[in-house]
């Protein structure tokens, strides 16, 4: 683990609206995707924020202004924006959203976007180049693997590095994967 | 197919870094009569990747699944995280035919086609579900009802709640459920369904150690001999971390992490050595002394 806490997180999203920024298409196109469909619903009440345990402890990171904002159309803003990456998928927001928003997938679809883009944190990249080497998200290393035997555990079945590589193919974010000079977010 | 037997799926997490969960996991399941058959061969359930790109995910998960229908057996799983994003998978492709039909695109030149004939479960699940607590029960050999512990659920075997269809996950009875059956009394604390911080690691170290901090300062709070994890990443987050945020808050804990089926393993009467005790980070020693004295 590296040391990269909270108060370096870029905080962009309390800077002054420009008119400029705004791109009021954007909405439309985020309720076309997967898990983002009821975003227009969103009527702003905070439940998200408020039961959100990294809220708790970011100086910025608020689901409420990051769904805000998207609807606002502050496309590349909410997109470059560090704090996007500081969700821990614990699903709470979208459990308790009284409007069915699916807070936690609009933020995954949001990060998708920043992604396809090249702007994602390191670990990502670490997790999906191993899991093209070798099937799995960590790199297991192979003393772990001889030890299964002694510790009494039947081997560890072969990942298919190839065959996952055809399944991918065509996929947007693999891009990134042969470019390995992409900026990073959440640094 | 067969009620109690599962294609094992073991994730990445697992083999990697929490072997104890996985001996432990093996010996009760099949003490309490589940079969455990191999998969030949698997890939990363794809959530880790979820976050860059949805369609890698749906892909990796489809992949697994289509897998263990060609061995025509269910899956259960020790991670809820894959528990989690296989039984979401499963849930949309058997519904979105169009969708489907794309990932099954993908799936096509390696020889492999999701169709949705199997079911995915969480161990808990299998416990509950098909063990049944009656069952465990009446297996349990050694009661351990000198001890008071309190148990971390963890989100994904909970949330959403629209994809994962069991049990509540404001008021979560699972795991409470499964510890109370060995004779254990399970403590209430606050926050007791919230998240340990795992996802979070690598993105901000500190944010989550901050999570971990506060559920670990609610669980001493009441005096829990013991935390009781059920997830791979949870037990990482707590077991690993706890010196280190000892060290960092310059508090003391001291409050050993065990995953669940240590704790059902030596209530059915295997010993800590069998159970792989000596895995764990944070010295459990008291804590197995308190149990050895406890039942004189």
């Amino acid at each position: 683990m590296t040391e990269n806490s909270t108060p370096a997180v870029k905080d962009n999203m309390r800077e002054p609206i420009r008119a400029s920024e705004i791109n009021p298409k954007f909405k439309y196109e985020l309720i076309k995707q997967h898990g983002s469909e009821k975003l227009l619903k969103c009527f702003q009440c905070g439940t998200c924020t408020s039961d959100c345990p990294v809220a708790r402890y970011s100086d910025s990171y608020r689901p409420r202004t990051i769904l805000h904002m998207a609807k606002l159309g502050l496309k590349d803003r909410v997109l470059k924006s560090d704090t996007l990456w500081l969700c821990a998928a614990c699903f709470t927001c979208t459990d308790r959203c009284p409007q069915d928003v699916e807070v936690a997938s609009v933020i995954r679809v949001l990060r998708n976007l920043a992604a396809e883009e090249g702007i994602f944190p390191q670990v990502f990249r670490d997790q999906c180049e191993s899991v093209l080497e070798s099937g799995y998200a960590y790199k297991i290393p192979d003393l772990r693997i001889k030890k299964r035997d002694t510790l009494g555990l039947p081997p560890l079945p072969k990942g298919n590095p190839e065959s996952i590589k055809k399944s991918l193919k065509g996929v947007k974010f693999m891009k990134h994967m042969e470019n390995k000079g992409d900026s990073n977010a959440g640094q | 197919m067969p009620g109690n037997k599962y294609l094992i799926f073991l994730g990445c997490a697992v083999p990697y870094r929490v072997s104890a969960y996985e001996i432990s996991a093996r010996k009760v399941l099949t003490k309490l009569g589940v079969e455990l058959v191999e998969m030949p061969e698997f890939n990363c359930c794809g959530l880790p990747l979820d976050p860059v790109s949805h369609e890698t995910m749906l892909i990796l998960a489809a992949r697994n699944i289509a897998l263990a229908e060609k061995e025509a057996l269910n899956i259960i799983t020790l991670c809820p995280g894959c528990a989690g994003t296989l039984k979401k998978v499963n849930k949309i492709l058997k519904e979105d035919k169009v969708l489907r039909e794309q990932i099954n695109g993908h799936l096509k030149e390696s020889g492999l086609e999701f169709k949705g004939t199997i079911t995915v479960k969480h161990i808990a699940q299998v416990l509950t579900e098909d063990v049944g607590i009656d069952n465990i029960k009446k297996a349990i050999v050694k009661p351990l009802t000198m001890l008071k512990v309190a148990e971390h659920v963890g989100c994904h075997l909970l949330r959403p709640k629209e994809y994962i269809g069991f049990d509540d996950p404001e008021d979560p009875k699972i795991l409470r459920n499964l510890i109370e059956a060995t004779g254990a009394t399970c403590l209430n604390y606050i926050d007791e369904t919230e998240c340990c911080g795992a996802p979070s690691v690598g993105v901000s170290d500190k944010m989550a150690l901050q999570l971990a901090r506060d559920k670990l300062s609610h669980v001493k709070l009441v005096d829990a001999q013991a935390l009781i994890t059920i997830c791979a990443f949870c037990h990482i987050m707590f077991d690993t971390n706890e010196l280190r945020i000892e060290k960092l808050f310059n508090e003391v804990y001291g409050i050993p992490i065990l995953h669940y089926p240590q704790l059902l393993g030596l209530a059915l009467g295997m010993t800590p050595e069998e159970l792989a005790f000596n895995e764990l980070r944070v010295n459990a020693s008291k804590l197995l002394q308190q149990i050895s004295e406890g039942a004189k």
